[in-house]
C-alpha cells in the first residue's frame, strides 16, 4: 500500500461495498417476489465484483481480475436463466 | 505525478463506494420491484465501473503491469446490466399479467390494466400468431 489517501479511500469503498451487499442480503431474504430475489441476486453478484476488484487493489495482485471475470459472466447467464425459468418453467428448451 | 495518480485513483475509489451504497440503499428502500429496478441497474454498475477504472489506472502506475482485464469486465458489466433488467422486468411483468405475483404498491393487484384502444401489451402480443400456427 502507497500513501495514506488512497488506504483511506480504499477502507471507505470497502465499508461501502460491504454495506452494499448487506442492503442486498435483507432484499434477498425479504423481497415479496420472485423478480426482487432474482434482481437481489444480480446485484449481489455485481457487488462481489466490486469487493473482489477492492481486494486486487488492496493486495497489489493481478490474479483476481479472472475471478471477477468469471463472476461477472456467471452472474449474467445466471440471472437470464431464473429469468426463463419464472418465464416458461423451463431453462432449456 | 504519483501523487496527482493517488488523488485521482482515491477519488474514483471514494465515488464508486458511494454509487455501489445508493444502488443497493435503493433496493433496499423502494416500494415496488419497477422502481427497485432503477438502483441496481444504473447506481451499482456505475459504481463498480469507477471501481474497475480506479483499479485500471492503480496497477499500471503502481504495480508496473498493465493488463485489459478491467476494461473487459466494466465493458461486460455495462452491456449485460441493461440486458438482465430488461430480463427481470419481463418476467415479472408477466406473472403480473398472470396474476401470480400482486404488488399492492404498484396498485396492481390481479393482473395489469388493460392499455387504452383494444389493444394489449406489446409484451404479451409479441408474434403471436405465428408462433401458435408453428407449434400447433
Amino acid at each position: 500500500m502507497t500513501g495514506s489517501i488512497l488506504t483511506l479511500a480504499l477502507g471507505f469503498a470497502m465499508v461501502c461495498v460491504s454495506l452494499s451487499i448487506l442492503l442486498n442480503l435483507f432484499r434477498l431474504w425479504r423481497g415479496p417476489t420472485s423478480a426482487d430475489r432474482i434482481l437481489a441476486v444480480d446485484t449481489l453478484t455485481i457487488n462481489a465484483i466490486a469487493l473482489v476488484v477492492l481486494f486486487g487493489i488492496a493486495y497489489a495482485t493481478a490474479s483476481y481480475f479472472e475471478a471477477a471475470l468469471l463472476l461477472a459472466m456467471v452472474g449474467f447467464v445466471g440471472t437470464v436463466a431464473y429469468c426463463k425459468f419464472l418465464l416458461r418453467g423451463d431453462i432449456v428448451e | 505525478m504519483n501523487l496527482l495518480a493517488e488523488i485521482l485513483i482515491a477519488t474514483l475509489l471514494v465515488l464508486g463506494g458511494l454509487f455501489t451504497l445508493v444502488g443497493s440503499w435503493g433496493l433496499a428502500k423502494l416500494p415496488s420491484l419497477m422502481t427497485r429496478l432503477h438502483g441496481p441497474t444504473k447506481a451499482t454498475t456505475l459504481g463498480v465501473g469507477a471501481c474497475l477504472i480506479a483499479s485500471m489506472i492503480y496497477f499500471p502506475v503502481f504495480g508496473g503491469t498493465y493488463s485489459t482485464h478491467e476494461l473487459l469486465i466494466t465493458l461486460f458489466l455495462f452491456l449485460t446490466a441493461p440486458v438482465s433488467a430488461n430480463m427481470i422486468a419481463k418476467a415479472h411483468i408477466h406473472r403480473q399479467g398472470r396474476g401470480i405475483d400482486s404488488n399492492p404498491s404498484d396498485g396492481i393487484i390481479d393482473g395489469l390494466p388493460r392499455p387504452p384502444n383494444n389493444s394489449d401489451w406489446a409484451t404479451f402480443v409479441g408474434a403471436g400468431p405465428v408462433r401458435s400456427e408453428e407449434e400447433g
